[in-house]
């Protein structure tokens, strides 16, 4: 360490931010963005093409052309629904991966309803389509959340497993039997498999004149913003902000963690599998196995709520945000623009804002020594503190240290 | 003689001074303007509140931080550490709280491990075991060089640090609040060695907060208030008593509440009553075995031990968040199902645990969030299963003026000091009206003030008649406060003694895991 000093090589470190500006919370994802850009520009430029015309294809595409943005909402509502399911629990650090499964298990179910009680009005046959939905995602989450409360089965095994379960049920209801889902009606369909198609005056509605707005996407809103009020204004939500904040203290407060783990994965499935309801009756019209199996909506819901630190109303605009990438890359892909050079972008954009969480509670520090009383007090495992060795790393004792939050992933 | 003689003259008797030292965090200036000499053939006691700058002083002086203005001055010369082996070529060497030895390998090898003099060749074992003991026998410290670390008591491991720093040439050695971890005899055999090492030439540093060993032990002793110098002395030559010190130390007169010895024994039918209760810890094995004891009404029962003998599990234990395997507790004669925090609370149970940040409180939320911690589930605070927020901050805002805290019900918990963070904890449980409150290790950690405070919490509560279990470390807190006195040694109790009368070396050798006729005591 000092060896280095000596040549005079200057150290690169982060050091904490005591009091992290207001502003700089919200203020950074946006930032990374245009940031982002700036870089997706290079790599444009760099291949070749001019990146100024493909940003401006880029945002026609995902919100100006006719239909476009309604396009971008449609492709957001599935990821608006598994990243409100993600949240609630990852919030918790209860790592439900599985809502990919959950979905279809709900779409299953919501499939069968709006089938099965066709003809009724249209309002009776969504509700019932999403109490199937949320029944199917309760039920595909209950196992995890079962297996991880009685017989303490990691839930991030257990949901990934099941995510693979999932689809298999579908293909074999669609492929491998005749099952209820199942379209029997015509010869072609006898000989190509399909299921079952939705009666037209069961599909879901849109809303706007300027841009058709589904239904889900409504409903992912009430939804996020239900959740946002339930966390922060019930008694329920208490004991899930004392669990999240701190296991031991809610076992010490007397609530039960085992129910509250088991409420709150039922919860996070029923979130899902509405998201699965709503691509029946907003999307597709009937169950479609291979289109559910490849567009992985669950662990993109995972991302999206990463990207706003599982916050209910940021999760409503990521998911608008991935959804607009995604939209675009669709449309934008043709033999001058490869769809990996798209993808090359939507990474950028997502690494940034994904990492750009840390600048918000760090600063970067070039050079031997911090600022003047602005430093942060050595945080021992984060700072590498120059010529410490094992022996004084373990200094805990200090009691000048000024409290910090030493746990990363903390939420406001 | 000169002015230039004198100026010499100090200069060797100093090993290392500060001038000037000035040190700032992010909101806190640690150190204003410090001037500090540790001399040889003394023992130079550091005393101060938490906050108040001594072990960023240390750290200063070992080479841990640098300062932003001041010199650090070795032999009279200004130095500039640029790490701790810079401090260790000058022979000074800090004894944290937190030993830093290898638990799996001997005494000799954690000496010689790390150490330049070794570095990438091997060492002669015998060598520096014949060294290692030739020191241990020159302190009066003994210590087996062969015993591997692991088998060794706290004090031993204690030993082996300081050996460590004498092995490794200390001229200069800082001990930071070293008795916090012993028995009264440990601490007793810890300042016969400091003094052996004063006799031999050596500076002893020595931070402490608490003010009869300072006054048992040090020759010298320089205060330090809110990062100042507020005050020094020289302890051969002045009587100065703790209540001077304290006066240095607090800026005003500290008056430590104390158990009125006239006050009536506790009568009646016990609140609290453990029958045989025995428990495991983590890894299995025992950590409390056939503990009984009964708390009355308005009685304080302390329970003393080392660290680490099955007080972390007694208090969980009839706090419910520990099962126990064995055995029953009863509140007001009614027993309490086992591993279930909320109905003790319920029956009138308040705990305040040892983990108060992360257990006891909720660190990442509000004071407001955690003075309901228990009570969220109380009608009077919402509507069906709403919360009312405003109903939450008025009793919030109550109970911080009741109880004096500092901050704001928007705070979060992270950012109180320790002693705020403590009387949320205490105010939030004695606000339940309970009629058992077990407290474990309520004032470690806290500066004088803050224990002066929450030791008058915990009197007036038995004064209104809650039965109190008090666990603590601190023997000094449960003479004071204690009408019983419960010994605890590797999760058995090893005899209960009235307070009035009890002797520390009595309490000591049961401590140790000694019988009350080892201790020569009648029993209760």
């Amino acid at each position: 360490m000092r060896l280095r000093s000596e040549i005079g090589v200057p150290e690169i470190r982060f050091e904490k931010r005591l009091k992290p500006p207001r502003w700089l919370g919200p203020a950074t994802p946006p930032i990374a963005v245009i940031v982002a850009l700036a870089i997706g520009a290079l790599v444009l430029w760099a291949s070749g093409r001019d990146a100024v015309d493909i940003y401006q294809r880029m945002a026609r595409s995902a919100f100006t052309n006719p239909g476009a943005f309604s396009n971008t909402l449609i492709a957001a509502t599935p990821l608006l629904l598994t990243g409100l399911a993600a949240a609630v629990t990852f919030r918790m650090k209860v790592w439900n991966i599985g809502a990919d499964g959950q979905l279809m298990i709900g779409a299953v179910l919501a499939a069968a309803a709006g089938t099965f009680f066709g003809g009724r009005s249209l309002a009776a046959v969504m509700a019932l389509m999403i109490l199937a939905g949320i029944v199917g995602g309760c039920l595909w989450a209950s196992i995890a959340a079962l297996l991880r409360v009685y017989l303490n089965t990691n839930e991030v095994l257990t949901t990934l497993m099941l995510n693979y379960i999932a689809p298999l049920i579908l293909f074999y209801l669609i492929f491998n039997s005749t099952s209820y889902w199942r379209d029997l009606s015509t010869q072609s369909a006898r000989v190509f498999p399909q299921a079952k198609t939705l009666a037209e005056d069961a599909f879901w509605p849109t809303y706007g004149a300027a841009a058709a707005v589904p239904f889900g996407f409504l409903l992912g809103v009430v939804l996020a913003l239900a959740l946002y009020f339930v966390v922060r204004n019930t008694r329920f939500g208490f004991q899930m902000r004392v669990s999240a904040d701190s296991p031991e203290a809610a076992r010490y407060a007397g609530i039960s963690t085992g129910r509250l783990l088991i409420l709150v994965m039922l919860l996070s499935g029923a979130l899902a599998g509405i998201a699965g309801a709503s691509q029946i009756g907003d999307v597709s019209h009937r169950l479609e196995p291979k289109n559910l199996q490849l567009a992985t909506f669950g662990y993109t819901g995972i991302a999206v709520a990463a990207l706003v630190r599982y916050h209910p109303i940021g999760i409503v605009v990521s998911a608008i945000l991935v959804g607009a990438l995604n939209n675009a890359g669709f449309n934008l892909q043709g033999p001058d623009l490869p769809l990996g050079l798209i993808g090359v972008n939507q990474g950028i954009i997502l690494m940034l804002v994904a990492a750009s969480e840390v600048t918000a509670r760090y600063r970067l520090v070039i050079g031997r020594r911090a600022r003047r009383g602005d430093r942060a007090p050595p945080p021992e495992q984060a700072t590498l503190e120059p010529g410490a060795s094992p022996e004084q790393g373990t200094s805990d004792g200090t009691d000048e240290r000024p409290r910090q939050d030493a746990r990363p992933g903390e939420d406001s | 003689m000169t002015a230039a003689g004198t100026a010499t003259q100090d200069q060797d008797r100093h090993t290392v001074s500060a001038r000037g030292i000035t040190k700032a965090f992010p909101g806190v200036t640690a150190n204003d303007g410090v001037d500090f000499d540790a001399d040889r053939g003394e023992v130079h006691a550091l005393l101060g509140e938490n906050g108040s700058g001594k072990t960023t002083l240390c750290k200063i002086l070992t080479g841990l931080y640098r300062p932003d203005a001041g010199d650090v001055l070795v032999g009279g010369n200004p130095v500039n550490f640029r790490s701790p082996a810079d401090a260790y070529d000058a022979g000074i060497f800090m004894v944290h709280q937190h030993f830093s030895l290898v638990s799996s390998m001997t005494v000799a090898e954690n000496v010689v491990l790390g150490w330049q003099r070794h570095k990438g060749r091997g060492f002669n074992r015998r060598q520096v075991e014949d060294e290692v003991a030739r020191a241990a026998e020159r302190f009066d410290m003994p210590v087996d060089p062969r015993a591997v670390i692991s088998r060794l008591s706290v004090g031993e491991r204690q030993r082996v640090e300081i050996l460590k720093a004498f092995y490794r040439g200390a001229r200069t050695l800082i001990l930071d609040e070293p008795t916090s971890v012993l028995t009264p005899q440990e601490a007793e055999q810890l300042f016969v060695s400091l003094r052996r090492m004063a006799t031999e030439g050596e500076a002893v540093v020595f931070i402490s907060h608490k003010l009869d060993e300072v006054s048992a032990l040090c020759d010298r002793v320089t205060v330090l208030r809110q990062g100042r110098v507020s005050g020094s002395a020289d302890l051969r030559s002045e009587r100065v008593d703790a209540r001077g010190l304290a006066r240095m130390m607090v800026g005003r007169d500290i008056a430590f509440a104390r158990r009125s010895r006239s006050a009536p024994v506790a009568e009646g039918d016990p609140a609290l009553e453990l029958r045989y209760v025995s428990a495991l810890d983590a890894d299995g094995t025992t950590a409390l075995h056939n503990v009984t004891l009964s708390v009355r009404p308005g009685e304080i029962l302390g329970v003393a031990g080392v660290a680490g003998n099955g007080q972390v599990a007694l208090g969980e234990v009839i706090g419910g968040l520990r099962k126990r395997t064995a055995g029953e507790v009863r509140l007001r004669g009614e027993p309490l199902p086992p591993g279930n925090p909320r109905a003790a609370s319920d029956r009138g149970l308040a705990y305040v645990p040892e983990d108060r940040i992360g257990t006891g409180l909720a660190p990442g939320l509000t004071v407001a969030d955690n003075c309901v911690l228990k009570s969220f589930r109380q009608r009077q605070l919402g509507r069906g299963p709403f919360l009312v927020k405003s109903r939450i901050l008025a009793r919030t805002r109550r109970l911080l003026e009741a109880f004096n805290v500092k901050g704001t019900s928007e705070s979060l918990v992270r950012q109180l000091s320790g002693g705020n963070a403590q009387k949320v904890l205490l105010a939030r449980e004695i606000s339940s009206a309970p009629q058992v409150l077990v407290v474990a290790t309520p004032t470690r950690g806290l500066d004088v003030s803050a224990m002066e405070s929450i030791r008058g919490l915990l009197l007036e509560a038995a004064a209104a008649g809650t039965a109190i279990l008090l666990i603590s470390e601190d023997l000094g807190e449960i003479l004071d406060l204690a009408d019983r006195i419960a010994v605890i040694s590797r999760g058995r109790i090893q005899g209960v003694l009235d307070a009035d009368g009890a002797d520390p070396e009595q309490v000591g050798v049961l401590m140790m895991g000694g019988s009350l006729e080892d201790a020569g005591a009648s029993s209760l």
